[in-house]
């Protein structure tokens, strides 16, 4: 019961109105697939991006495995085990990489986060049903940035 | 064992792309009945460019799934059959007639679903379409919901006469646009999450995502009795969830879009035995 509030408290906080200084999943500025700057201006949170490793969105253990989080059950084996990816890629790699892989990687499976132009049949939500009107990415800005930041955790 | 992924990106992008193990399907070998042997393991058709073995779908499931297989009595898609078996004896329709009124019996139409789908009138059909179009023009009746039990039961039961036989349909000819056509659909990254039948059953089967052990996606089993769902399940309704779950706007279950990628799909599996009606997760 506690964490359900949890949840539901992060959720209330990530619906708040788009801060000025966010930027926009139209004009994210890739360079070699890595983006240098925050996309908010705000520094991410390692407890929310732990949460979103197995909820909502996010949801990376469902391809990546995490020793760190071996209390989840069911991590995948479709991406690379992200033990020490904090050693292989810097902060605006990893931030490149979640906003959308495809930048660095142009063949990869990965899901692209922070995008919401491009794509084939786009659906509203899970439901089967045509998308109405602008997708929402996948994870807001500062959702990335939070992700970003739990990932900056994982060191051999 | 899969073939060698020709990647032109070069190393870097394997890493992100190709997991270091390569977990199999089991060795289990499916026997039904004690008597009736089962190929869910073959050489790929040559149409294949990326895989060099297919597997039955059986073979990437849990032992205590795979057991409700092993014997008609243990699996939970006969009761929907033995219905379609009284459906096929009962009168229906404006024309006084039921399906045995035409044909001795559903044993008439063994070797049928290991050729299907096939091109009749320059049409691309499935067994779908066959039994609409004859409760339409030989019975006078109603026509069955795509997925709904009489349906699925009826198709099962046709695909029960050809168990064991080896799925083999026809790529060539006529069929050869319906199939480019399917094989189009099956390398498309639908939706939000940009995902193609190919991703996870052609690159990734064997491997977890999230709980659930990807498999080739092969559809000989079809009609199969899906636990989840714990009813019969169609091919078509099994496409509209999988591309349904990369946050994409589906096809419908009877477009020419699913009849094409059935095709495709199907013949993905020329070679594995016929299985249905099969049981899954």
């Amino acid at each position: 019961m506690k964490k359900l509030l949890f949840v539901a408290a992060t959720a209330a906080v990530t619906a708040l109105p788009i801060h000025a200084d966010t930027v926009a999943p139209t004009n994210v500025a890739f360079s070699d697939g890595a983006v240098s700057g925050s996309l908010t201006g705000v520094a991410g949170d390692p407890a929310e991006g732990r949460i979103l490793m197995n909820k909502g969105s996010g949801n990376c253990i469902a391809c990546h495995a995490v020793s760190a989080l071996d209390d989840l059950p069911f991590h995948g084996e479709i991406g690379p085990p992200l033990d020490g990816v904090a050693d292989r890629w810097s902060e605006a790699e990893l931030r490149g990489i979640i906003a959308n892989a495809k930048e660095m990687f142009p063949e990869t499976m990965m899901p692209s986060f922070y995008k919401t132009t491009g794509f084939v049949r786009p659906g509203n939500a899970y439901t089967g049903k045509a998308a109405e009107g602008e997708l929402d990415p996948l994870l807001t800005a500062q959702q990335v940035e939070d992700v970003v930041a739990y990932l900056l955790t994982l060191k051999e | 064992m899969k073939k060698a992924i020709a990647i032109s990106s070069g190393a870097a992008a394997l890493c992100l792309m190709v997991t270091p193990l390569l977990a199999e399907p089991d060795d289990d070998s499916l026997v039904i009945n004690e008597e009736l042997q089962m190929v869910t393991e073959t050489e790929a058709p040559d149409h294949l460019e990326y895989v060099n073995t297919i597997y039955s779908g059986w073979r990437f499931r849990t032992d205590e799934t795979q057991a409700l297989q092993l014997d008609d009595f243990d699996n939970p898609a006969m009761l929907t059959v033995d219905a379609a078996i009284d459906a096929f004896n009962t009168v229906d329709g404006s024309e006084g007639k039921s399906c045995a009124s035409c044909h001795a019996g559903p044993e008439d139409f063994a070797g049928l679903t290991a050729s299907m789908p096939k091109v009749i009138d320059g049409k691309l059909v499935v067994m779908e379409d066959l039994l609409n179009n004859h409760r339409a023009k030989a019975m006078g009746a109603e026509p069955w919901k795509w997925s709904g039990q009489e349906m699925q039961g009826m198709v099962a039961l046709i695909g029960l006469q050809s168990r064991g036989m080896p799925v083999d349909v026809a790529i060539d000819g006529e069929a050869a646009p319906f199939w480019e056509k399917g094989k189009e659909i099956y390398y498309t990254r639908y939706g939000q999450l940009e995902l193609s039948c190919a991703n996870c059953h052609e690159d990734n089967y064997g491997n977890m995502i999230r709980a659930d052990h990807l498999s080739q996606g092969q559809i000989n089993g079809f009609p199969t009795y899906r636990l989840k769902q714990a009813k019969l399940i169609s091919k078509h309704n099994r496409f509209r969830g999988c591309i349904r779950d990369t946050r994409a706007e589906t096809f419908a279950e009877g477009s020419d879009e699913f009849r094409a990628l059935e095709l495709y799909v199907q013949s993905r599996g020329n070679g594995l035995s016929v299985e249905t009606p099969a049981v899954r997760q």
